[in-house]
């Protein structure tokens, strides 16, 4: 393709003026951007507040993206479902058959240990969820892991609130403004999350790696106790996560730890509940089988 | 029925019209606002698996008119994509500034363009804006390993061409002439 011709400034005083105007206006735009930069890197929360009001004014294309991408994912599961039916719905039966003896058991366990709390003094440590609310945007061309909930400071919501979903941790909340929040996924690299080993207690730090697994650092070191399919669920260590929710499965064993992949798969879920910080109010009896084996 | 009447050509139809000034100029500006808020919306995702899309359309605009985003574009769309791209504020307008001016200076040494030529250079400013994105995050707090990004980049590349044929419809669209003069 011919250069466009009128691209040069020529003998023309005024050309060449503008032309060296334009190249200043555009080395000003860089300074701006540095200084910027800095600000952002000395202080992170310097622009919450801009990021904040320019997520709220963007909600509801949000919302109306957040419905389509359901909505498209609910089409291509019905679709395939047509197909798997018939397998599925037998094994389905043979599981509610199983699931039926398993429930029973477990509101004998429940009234257990609703018993033997009792006996103990305890405090039961469930309380009402925030809000229920959307992933509605996610940063999915950055290397940093964020999310935007559609719901704000007006539902209640403030800074470290942990979010889930029906299937696990999801992560806790950043910034919030007046009708949107930001979330920091558990897969983001800044994400640490006290966890421990479902079955024993086995403590460890979650974090993430970037890449949508996640990394778990054992506390104590010596023989890795890990095993493939050990189901990791978070402490409550440090106050902010409540112990006992599901968060990640081992996928492959390393020397000091393991990978291990995510079990609630923020693409996946329609709603996600964000809760009160769990922040226990009294200092719990030394025996707790609550304090996460630390 | 003149509104039906399909029996002229594009010169009978384009007769005594012009293309309307505001959305010549407006067009590219809300093309490349919309492209840094789409990957966001496209889907929640646990690795960065997308395209810029803003920085892409950014580039096709100036390779396809150069001289229709002026140089200093870079800041108030950069600024709009620091609100929504999740990176540390100020990383875009400094990228894209730093990226328009390059765009400028190899228009001006390799005057002479072809299809191959652009994606080359566009390929270039691809892999180092994705890659000094990377590098600023990781400034800003993240500690990211650099092979996260290697997906992204080459799903940009290969989708560079696809978005140069968007903004072509586009600036087609744009320079339309359906105003009466």
């Amino acid at each position: 393709m011919a250069p466009p011709a009128n691209r040069r400034s020529g003998f023309s005083r005024r050309a060449q003026y503008s032309t060296f105007l334009s190249y200043t206006a555009g080395a000003v735009a860089v300074v701006v951007g540095l200084v910027l930069l800095a600000l952002s890197i000395v202080s992170p929360g310097a622009f919450a507040s801009v990021r904040s009001a320019a997520a709220d004014v963007t909600a509801p294309a949000g919302d109306a993206a957040a419905v389509s991408r359901s909505f498209g994912r609910h089409t291509v599961d019905s679709i395939t479902g047509f197909f798997t039916s018939g397998r599925e719905h037998a094994r389905l039966k043979r599981e509610l058959a199983e699931a039926k003896v398993r429930l029973v058991e477990a509101e004998a366990t429940a009234a257990e240990n609703r018993r033997l709390k009792k006996l103990l003094g305890l405090k039961g440590t469930g309380s009402a969820p925030v809000a229920f609310a959307r992933l509605t945007r996610s940063t999915s061309a950055s290397a940093r892991r964020f999310a935007i909930v559609n719901a704000g400071r007006n539902d209640g919501l403030a800074k470290g609130m942990p979010v889930r979903s029906s299937d696990g941790l999801i992560g806790r909340i950043l910034e919030t403004g007046a009708s949107s929040a930001r979330v920091l996924l558990i897969t983001d690299t800044e994400s640490l999350v006290p966890v421990r080993r479902a079955t024993d207690g086995v403590p460890a730090f979650a974090q993430g790696n970037g890449d949508g697994t996640i990394r778990i650092r054992l506390i104590n070191l010596g023989i890795n106790p890990l095993k493939n399919g050990d189901v990791m669920v978070s402490s409550g260590s440090g106050g902010l996560y409540r112990p006992g929710t599901p968060m990640a499965i081992v996928t492959k064993i390393l020397r000091d730890g393991a990978t291990a992949r995510v079990l609630a798969n923020p693409s996946d879920t329609d709603f996600v509940m964000v809760e009160h910080t769990w922040a226990p109010k009294e200092t719990p009896p030394p025996a707790s089988p609550k304090s996460g084996g630390r | 029925m003149p509104m039906l009447s399909r029996g002229g050509g594009p010169a009978r139809r384009s007769i005594n019209r012009a293309p309307s000034p505001l959305i010549a100029l407006a067009l590219p500006w809300l093309t490349i606002f919309l492209g840094s808020l789409l990957p966001g919306w496209v889907l929640i995702a646990s690795a960065p698996v997308l395209p810029p899309v803003g920085f892409l359309l950014f580039l096709s605009w100036r390779q396809l008119r150069p001289g229709l985003l002026p140089i200093w574009s870079g800041l108030p769309l950069g600024l709009f994509d620091d609100l929504f791209s999740g990176q540390p504020f100020g990383a875009a307008v400094l990228l894209w500034s730093l990226a328009a001016i390059v765009l400028e200076l190899v228009e001006a040494r390799v005057p002479w363009r072809s299809f191959f030529t652009e994606w080359l250079v566009a390929i270039g400013l691809i892999v180092a804006y994705i890659v000094m994105g990377l590098a600023l995050a990781n400034l800003a707090g993240a500690g990211a390993h650099i092979g996260i990004i290697l997906p992204q980049i080459v799903i940009s590349i290969l989708s560079y061409p696809l978005v140069g044929r968007l903004v072509a419809v586009v600036d087609r669209f744009r320079l339309t002439p359906f105003m009466a003069v």
